[in-house]
């Protein structure tokens, strides 16, 4: 399968790229990784006028500690945010969850802000990055903006992020010292999540301080299961407590709904435990 | 589009398409016909390549993507008529049937060894997901992958490359007056 024809444009720059953009009009696409893009071009799913190369752009690569937080290059692969010690140090759940993508080919290519802007919403990175209140640093022909993870994610495959403009940096507040986990139940190898949850918790003097919950897959985007993460704060780190917590995880009485309640008293467990 | 490449130790000037895919590049314009199409779909890993070191399915890139860098196939594996320990490991152990998926898995496996120089079972299992085998062959492929592991430890190589420090000791050169 062969994609449709395009123009190839290789910038040297983020300016340089957003002016591209501009120029060549809203069916011009950024190419990151090219993971999931190439696979959907062969199908000719979409046939973009023009591709966007910001394979060049090396400073938008690599983990930088920023005081509170950590700004993640747009353009940092899968396999180097599994390794960096910024990530693990601060960000347990996303390397946790990274852990996890696809396979070892596509996440030596494949990159975190590109898994954000595609936006599929079975993609794992997403509620994670939604529940640890991920910031999107995005620029534009008019300069730079900020779009929090609960504004950025706003349906099947869209984001806030406009026609013109490219994802660049994502701020991750640190969650230094808090323990984490990804349940992801799929049914082969390298398959999509049917349900998975991510959690991170913040346990002090056998309690629960704080709690953090995303789940993957359960709607058209991510969703943040804030009922959860309220009903588990100040109660003892305990299969009890996190039990009863999991059941507010959803309120259907679907397949996936179940699945969202017991993935996520499994996700708690192991947060609490690692 | 015009691109530079180096594939398997060789630098190549060519004009493109910028929708021409790397595996269809290796295949059609260098006849490294070692390379394989298996899936089309970017799933099975049959197409496995190194680009600067690291395995990529070639079928998931374009070859303007590749401009600068360096690519290996399993075409650039052997040495002097003489196979890579991986490729060595699989002939001794039955890792194939077909074949098809064989050059992906070698290329994988090596990546794999990269970083995990002594790998157990399940580590091997997972280091392969992204390639699929359709003739289910998995058993023999683990087995070779962690036979091609003892056969890169370091000291496993031929005996002329192995160096005792006594040898070492014995050549160093004395010191005239």
């Amino acid at each position: 399968m062969i994609p449709a024809e395009f123009k190839y444009l290789f910038p040297s720059s983020v300016d340089e790229a957003v002016r591209m953009l501009a120029e060549e009009g809203e069916d011009a696409k950024i190419i990151a990784g090219g993971q999931s893009l190439v696979p959907v071009l062969r199908m000719r799913l979409a046939a973009p006028t023009a591709l966007i190369d910001i394979g060049g752009l090396t400073e938008l690569t690599g983990v930088r500690d920023d005081g509170d937080s950590l700004l993640i290059g747009a353009m940092t692969t899968h396999y180097e945010v599994q390794r960096d010690h910024l990530i693990q140090d601060h960000a347990l759940l996303l390397r946790l969850v990274t852990d996890t993508v696809a396979d070892p080919q596509v996440r030596h290519r494949g990159t975190f802000g590109g898994s954000l802007c595609h936006a599929d919403p079975a993609g794992d990175l997403l509620a994670p990055a939604l529940a640890l209140d991920a910031v999107m640093i995005i620029a534009g022909p008019g300069g730079r903006r900020e779009v929090p993870a609960a504004e950025f994610f706003v349906d099947y495959f869209e984001t806030a992020l406009r026609p013109d403009e490219i994802l660049i940096d994502v701020r991750v507040p640190k969650y230094t010292g808090w323990g984490a986990h990804y349940e992801k139940l799929n049914r082969v190898a390298q398959a999509w999540s049917i349900v998975a949850v991510a959690a991170a918790v913040q346990v002090s003097g056998g309690k629960i301080a704080a709690a953090r919950v995303g789940l993957t897959n359960v709607g058209s985007g991510p969703v943040r299961a804030a009922d959860v993460e309220s009903a588990l704060i100040g109660q003892p780190a305990s299969a009890e407590a996190i039990s009863a917590a999991a059941l507010k995880a959803s309120s259907g009485d679907g397949y996936k709904d179940n699945l969202a309640r017991v993935l996520t008293d499994r996700a708690l467990m192991a947060a609490v435990a690692g | 589009m015009h691109i530079s490449v180096n594939v398997d130790g060789v630098t190549y000037a060519d004009e493109v398409e910028p929708r021409l895919l790397l595996v269809h590049y290796l295949r059609e314009r260098l006849s490294k016909t070692g390379t394989v199409v298996g899936c089309d779909t970017g799933n099975c890993g049959a197409c496995t390549v190194h680009l600067d070191g690291h395995s990529v399915k070639s079928c998931q890139m374009f070859a303007v993507q590749a401009n600068g860098h360096e690519v290996t196939t399993i075409e650039g594996l052997a040495r002097d008529g003489r196979l890579h320990p991986v490729q060595e490991a699989f002939r001794s152990n039955h890792a194939l049937q077909c074949g098809f998926c064989t050059p992906g898995m070698i290329m994988q496996a090596i990546d794999l060894l990269a970083d995990e120089s002594d790998p157990d079972d399940e580590t091997v299992r997972k280091g392969l997901e992204g390639n699929l085998c359709r003739c289910t062959g998995y058993q023999n492929i683990v087995r070779a992958v962690q036979d091609a592991a003892q056969r890169m430890k370091p000291g496993a190589g031929p005996k002329i490359e192995q160096h005792s420090d006594e040898n070492i000791a014995a050549k160093q050169p004395v010191g005239g007056e």
